[in-house]
């Protein structure tokens, strides 16, 4: 049997996501392995205009509608299975972001097949393809295989090389025909993001402060490091859902990318979510009480022990040395 | 309003975990279950509806170790009734809990055009928070993840929706009711309830208790084997006491030009 393989490319406004191109470099790589084929989909308002990025695929799917920026979960996956039971297509590949959230467990009902997320590798073996998932806060990793080549998988931001899935070439494009899809829409608009005091995207030092700051009043213990150190603060999720700190200081899978110079990371254990926003910064160094947090796996420089203890200490003896 | 949350004990994550013997799942007896921060999101998320557009939130979930704990919290908070399934359940995962949790809402009737059900919109067993989706889907109503703001209209019967999407960007949504949301963070973080009145809960208060055969549950996909992620050791740890640690810190500050 041709095994085939459909990617579901994502793009917010005016950009194709860096997710897509990840999900067509390894497609690519699985598709070639078992001689099949690579197929992408693009679904939205003014797509055209991404096709020509698009040419690691050998055919694209497209729906041009305003009907469908931003539509719901269930109409992408009653198109993309449409796809599937015309082309016979073997797996599906999706992001596993906020954009396509939903799409995976619609469709995975909606067709009785297998649906694995937040995925971080993809491998085949003889006839099977092998899928490796983050559990746990990306404490434990699990080895899953899809039975006959058939699936659904999502996968995680940051996981495979962008580059390998960029090629500008001019392929085959196929027109979705939306005339047995039913359309629903929830969208209203999109909120822009709230303009920060600091844009912690262009910092060279973020102080990056999770969980183990324990309360409100320990951020002063991130600010006064700054004061010496220069830089911004910036932070996890936990401590933004707390109201400690404005959405515009949050690192990560819903908030900002950042690459600075020093990512110093405080009391944060490196859940994916995290690491997918911070893991390209030039130096990590990370303080955790958690021998075990994955933070460690990605940072330069790491130091398991209290922050409460060791930031204040830092912070004078920066100051004293600073005279 | 009617509000239902369904709530969901989860491995504490800041403890050890240990993989069992046959290298496909976790050791039990290294587990500590706490509540889904998430789903303390919904509750709270739900009482706050609830104080300002009336109604009653039911607080519903699957038994496990130190749920009642959980669910005397979210009665002291505020939540009207709650709810255990009762039975045994190891190993299932979002689509079967999705199942059950229809099921119950079907069984019991509970679902009319005043009906928000509400959930965390992810979990440490769920991070892509397809529970929402599942019970969507199997309940054939509109499920929104990732919500970080709602609001309802009365007139409309409506709810506005903010849903974030990544780089600080969100997107407003509009949906009748019923629905189903998943809750990313409540407009304000869940309230601080005093351990006096929640001992107080528990002796004016009781847990309601209900069945639901797990027959035809869908059967999750089979792990082949589980590991920890290889710590090939990237970071370079810091050793020694407090004064050479932070004598070392400031060595690669130096070394990377930032002082």
């Amino acid at each position: 049997m041709n095994n085939s393989i459909l990617i579901l490319i994502e793009h917010l406004k005016d950009a194709i996501a860096d997710i897509s191109f990840e999900m067509l470099g390894i497609g690519r790589k699985i598709a070639d392995s078992f001689n099949g084929s690579l197929h992408a989909v693009v679904l939205g308002k003014d797509i055209n205009k991404f096709l020509p990025e698009l040419g690691i695929a050998d055919s694209i799917f497209v729906a041009d509608d305003e009907k469908l920026e931003m539509a719901s979960p269930e109409t992408i996956a009653d198109i993309i299975k449409s796809i599937i039971e015309i082309k016979g297509i073997s797996i599906t590949i999706l992001g596993g972001t906020n954009t396509a959230a939903g799409v995976g467990p619609i469709l995975s009902s909606k067709l009785k097949l297998p649906y694995l997320n937040f995925c971080k590798n993809i491998r085949v073996e003889g006839d099977n393809i092998i899928v490796t998932n983050q559990l746990f806060g990306g404490k434990i990793l699990s080895d899953v295989k899809l039975d006959g080549m058939k699936g659904i998988i999502s996968v995680n931001p940051g996981s495979f090389p962008s580059d390998a899935g960029k090629a500008s070439k001019v392929v085959p494009v196929v027109e979705i025909d939306l005339s047995q899809i039913k359309i629903k829409n929830y969208f209203k608009k999109y909120i822009e993001p709230e303009a920060g005091d600091v844009d912690i995207t262009k910092e060279n030092v973020l102080v990056s402060v999770g969980r183990g700051i324990e309360n409100a009043d320990n951020l002063s213990l991130a600010e006064d490091l700054i004061g010496v150190l220069g830089g911004a603060i910036s932070a996890s999720r936990p401590v933004i859902d707390q109201g400690w700190l404005p959405l515009s200081r949050q690192v990560g899978k819903s908030g900002m990318t950042v690459k600075p110079k020093l990512y110093f990371a405080l009391g944060i254990s490196g859940a994916p979510e995290h690491v997918e926003g911070m893991k390209d910064s030039d130096c990590i160094v990370a303080i955790n009480k958690d021998p075990a947090a994955p933070i460690f796996n990605v940072a330069h420089y790491g130091v398991c022990g209290d922050l409460l203890e060791i930031v204040p200490s830092l912070t004078e003896k920066l100051k004293a040395k600073k005279g | 309003m009617n509000f239902i949350v369904f709530l969901k004990m989860v491995p504490d994550v800041i403890e050890e975990l240990k993989i069992a013997d046959d290298g496909k799942q976790l050791d039990s007896d290294w587990i500590r279950m706490k509540l889904n921060e998430c789903d303390e999101n919904a509750v709270e998320e739900a009482i706050i509806l609830k104080e300002k557009f009336g109604g009653k939130v039911t607080a519903v979930a699957l038994d496990a170790p130190e749920l009642d704990d959980a669910l005397f919290n979210a009665l002291a908070k505020g939540a009207d009734k709650a709810v255990k399934i009762i039975g045994e359940w190891k190993d299932v995962h979002s689509p079967a809990i999705a199942e059950i949790f229809a099921k119950y809402l079907r069984d019991n009737n509970l679902i009319d055009n005043q009906t928000l059900i509400l959930s965390g919109s992810q979990a440490i067993d769920d991070i892509e928070g397809e529970l929402v989706y599942y019970l969507g889907e199997l309940l054939n109503l509109p499920a929104f993840g990732v919500i970080t703001h709602v609001d309802y209209d009365s007139g409309q019967n409506s709810v506005s929706l903010v849903k974030e999407f990544a780089g600080g960007l969100r997107g407003e949504f509009s949906s009748g009711l019923p629905a189903v949301l998943g809750i990313q963070a409540s407009e304000n973080p869940p309230r601080y309830i005093p351990i006096a009145k929640i001992r107080a809960i528990m002796k004016s208060a009781a847990i309601e208790e209900v069945v639901i055969p797990p027959d035809g549950l869908p059967a999750g996909t089979t792990i082949e084997k589980m590991f920890e992620p290889e710590t090939t050791g990237k970071a370079e740890m810091l050793d020694g006491s407090t004064d050479e640690i932070i004598e070392k810190l400031i060595g690669i500050f130096s070394d990377k030009g930032i002082i």
